[in-house]
């Protein structure tokens, strides 16, 4: 009772130590320079605000009116250019990468995280190609993926061809993103598992994971945003068939490819913008989720 | 088990070790047949002349040109943005602002592209002439790509930097501004480096945004509102339907990319062993 | 005469009182101690001298504090205050730039340019703060690269380069080894002919062989306040004396 009064009592008491705005503005009076420093940054602010919301209003406000059953057919021909075939074709896509990467991606950031030891060479090697990985542009994994899944392999325009090449483009992703993940765990879980008699393996599967869950699953989401944005690295892989893709060596198109296509040819401008409605609205719907995970993650640690 | 999780790791070694052998053995013959002068000097690409001319000079020039164009208008804003993130941004807009730079990045490059083709492109050719296509249209939509990632590097950056600092250049009667330009952010300068050599290697790299919108004339440019063809352009324009010589001219093409990213990979791991001895 | 004037003054983070009613006079030239248990609020009072408080969220102040009769908080521009009213930190902090740069920082940005005179300055507060002759032929040296206590001489040095009235210490020697400490104090002796001194102390007995007058606190109110002979000698409270004789704390 007496905090809640004291408290009370605090919240109406007039500091003298409130800088008032009249007194900012006589200091920034003496230092101009300052002020000026300050118009900058929030102008900086501004602008990179305003590329945003510019970009996501204007592609809304001429994308909706064009969201048309028509534009959802079941089945794509060249005058309602549905993006079915290539929404369920990207949703193929994802899982079959993710099938491919996570594996991977995991494994070695246990292996990183949990086995080697610091200051190793290779270990100091394998972070470097991760780096390097993460660094090569889109395009030039669609060329190695066209010249090894698509010709050396013989896989041809293929689902599968895609979702491998893919999968080394985010594999970096999930490695660095679940590392992470694991390195905030608590030693004393560790410690704790290991205590009860547990191996280091049923410690680092049945105690770690879980609770490194959320940050690895945001990883991942991370990386299906990406894979549903990508289309450099998935025009000389997965090539850009208008059907479904049904089996695994099938050329489709995913919906970002569907949508470049449709903006080269020129012909379907009002579907373009309807089609980018539908792709920027699922990337956004993942990345949020992906934070909104992270976030909870963040939360539980604090 | 320890055995798997160990070959899993060695998945990332293996993954650029096949992309560099794959890349460079279909990407090398065709440098020889055409001569590494001819082809990285050349600026002459006329693929179905007869005799050919596989000339990229102009692409890598152009690449250059589209990268430092963006670097231009998207590194003071990034930075200026990351500050004020970092130091003058109030807490509840703080809130919406920083996920609203993280949404820049989640924007497929394809949207960008096309959103450059239906407003900046026209936008350039009704303002300041020419088809619209063109140098300009390339590096705004890139330099505001780039915002994200020199955004979000620089203002960790900027926030690893000891609150001492600060605190010190307050004490001795400087402004907030003055403090933090003049402590703050020269001390965070390997990281803000580490952004902007980040965001080089997004603006060389990126293909579907400037694809749409460049021109991707094979030429020099000599004035902003002229178009160029990027080497990633180049690359995913032509591929579809070229062979034999022509196809490898254009894997060629994409070693030479490889080449300049592997090259920003490596001094981003400089920067970066620098600033870690440095503390 | 009295330098700093304070009168009345309570302070609260948040909720919690961390200064309780404190009046007091401080006077010129002369080197002003605040002794007390971690917690007391002593390094609270002393970022108050200076606004440095400002910075902390949630933080509210009452009462008046003056420097020479004129009011720091609704009569002076910040900025100004803290040119007058220097200030070194507990922990030593040069800016990571060399030790030339440290010490014209100041000058600086006090719109001091010329070269000449920013040299003058540089060599002027390193002889005040008694480290030229270790630093003079390593101006152009990273600061970064000095001994602790050499640090620490170089944030007196460039907290005295912009010509203060006032030199605020807080526990500026606690991270230093015996010797680096002598030496700060045999310098705040020197120094407290030209300037005012208003230091923070864990140190009992650097109070008792450096300052004038001592202030001791406890649990945010000033218990007990006079000259430093006096209140090691014959300390009129009761919880002055038992803190003294190290009966806690």
């Amino acid at each position: 009772m007496a905090d809640k009064n004291n408290a009370a009592l605090i919240d109406d008491i007039k500091p003298i130590n409130k800088v008032t705005f009249k007194q900012r503005m006589l200091s920034y009076k003496r230092k101009p320079l300052s002020f000026v420093m300050l118009l900058l940054v929030a102008l900086a602010a501004l602008i990179s605000a305003a590329a945003l919301v510019f970009i996501i209003v204007y592609v809304l406000v001429r994308g909706i009116p064009n969201l048309t059953p028509e534009l959802f057919a079941l089945t794509y021909n060249s005058d309602n250019v549905s993006c079915m075939p290539s929404i369920i074709n990207t949703v193929v896509l994802t899982l079959l990468t993710l099938v491919i990467a996570v594996p991977f991606g995991i494994g070695a950031a246990i292996y990183l995280a949990e086995y080697a030891k610091k200051g190793n060479k290779l270990v100091k090697l394998i972070r470097t190609m991760a780096e390097t990985l993460a660094g090569i542009p889109s395009i030039v994994y669609g060329l190695f993926g066209m010249l090894f899944f698509v010709y050396a392999l013989g896989w041809g325009y293929s689902l599968l061809a895609g979702a491998f090449t893919l999968a080394i483009m985010v594999l970096p992703t999930i490695m660095r993103t679940t590392e992470e993940a694991l390195l905030t765990v608590p030693d004393s879980y560790r410690e704790g598992s290991f205590g009860l008699g547990a191996g280091k393996l049923r410690t680092i599967i049945r105690i770690i994971l879980p609770s490194a869950m959320p940050g690895i699953l945001a990883g991942i989401i991370l990386s299906v945003g990406r894979i549903v944005g990508e289309t450099a690295a998935l025009i000389y892989t997965y090539g850009s068939a208008t059907g479904y893709a049904t089996g695994f060596l099938n050329s489709g198109r995913s919906l970002a490819v569907h949508m470049y296509v449709l903006t080269n040819e020129g012909l379907h401008t009002d579907q373009a913008w309807g089609t980018a409605v539908v792709l920027l609205v699922l990337v956004f719907a993942i990345n949020t989720l992906s934070a909104f995970i992270a976030k909870k993650l963040g939360t539980k640690k604090g | 088990m320890q055995g798997v999780f160990f070959l899993t790791a060695l998945a990332s070694i293996a993954a650029v070790a096949v992309i560099c052998i794959f890349l460079f053995i279909n990407g090398i013959p065709a440098m020889a047949e055409i001569g590494v002068f001819d082809f990285i000097g050349g600026q002459k690409w006329a693929p179905s002349n007869v005799p050919a001319s596989y000339g990229i000079f102009n692409m890598i020039v152009a690449s250059v040109y589209v990268t430092a164009g963006a670097i231009v208008i998207g590194v003071p804003i990034g930075i200026l943005t990351a500050v004020y993130l970092a130091r003058f941004c109030p807490k509840p807009l703080y809130k919406v602002l920083k996920p609203a730079t993280e949404l820049l990045a989640g924007i497929p490059s394809i949207v960008y592209g096309f959103f450059g083709l239906m407003v900046i492109v026209p936008f350039i050719r009704d303002n300041f002439g020419g088809n619209g296509s063109s140098w300009l249209a390339a590096s705004i939509v890139l330099g505001i790509m780039i915002l994200p990632t020199i955004i979000g590097v620089s203002e960790s950056a900027l926030r690893a930097v000891p609150e001492s600092y600060y605190e010190g250049a307050l004490a001795l009667g400087a402004t907030k501004e003055r403090s933090v330009f003049k402590t703050i952010l020269p001390a965070s300068k390997s990281g803000v480096l580490a952004a902007v050599v980040l965001g080089i290697g997004r603006a060389l790299g990126e293909t579907m945004a400037v694809v749409l919108i460049a021109g991707n004339q094979v030429q020099i440019p000599s004035r902003l509102t002229d178009g160029l063809r990027t080497l990633t352009a180049n690359i995913v324009m032509e591929m579809g339907y070229s062979t034999g010589l022509h196809r490898q001219a254009l894997i060629a093409t994409g070693v030479v990319l490889f080449i300049f990213i592997l090259l920003i990979t490596i001094s981003m791991q400089a920067i970066k062993s620098r600033s870690e001895k440095h503390g | 005469m009295d330098k700093f004037i304070i009168d009345n003054m309570n302070l609260y983070y948040g909720s919690f009182h961390a200064l309780k009613n404190v009046n007091l006079n401080m006077p010129k030239n002369k080197i002003t101690a605040f002794i007390g248990p971690s917690g007391c609020g002593k390094s609270t009072l002393l970022k108050s001298l200076n606004r440095m408080n400002d910075l902390v969220e949630g933080c509210k102040i009452t009462g008046d504090i003056k420097l020479d009769g004129t009011d720091i908080y609704s009569d002076m521009d910040v900025n100004v205050l803290r040119k007058k009213v220097g200030m070194v930190f507990q922990k030593a902090n040069p800016f990571p730039m060399s030790v030339y740069d440290n010490i014209a920082f100041g000058p600086r940005t006090h719109g001091i340019k010329k070269k000449s005179e920013l040299d003058r300055i540089v060599e002027e507060s390193l002889r005040d703060a008694a480290i030229w002759d270790e630093l003079k032929d390593r101006l152009k040296k990273s600061a970064l690269g000095l001994s602790g206590g050499q640090q620490q001489r170089l944030c007196i040095a460039r907290a005295l380069a912009v010509k203060p009235e006032v030199l605020l210490m807080d526990e500026a020697t606690s991270a230093l080894d015996p010797i680096s400490t002598g030496k700060i104090e045999e310098l705040c002796l020197k120094l407290k002919d030209d300037y005012t001194i208003i230091m923070v102390t864990h140190n009992m007995q650097q109070a008792l062989r450096i300052s004038d007058n001592t202030a001791f606190f406890l649990l945010g109110e000033m218990v007990e306040y006079n000259s430093t002979d006096a209140v090691f000698s014959s300390p009129k409270d009761k919880r002055t004396e038992e803190y003294i004789t190290g009966r806690f704390g």
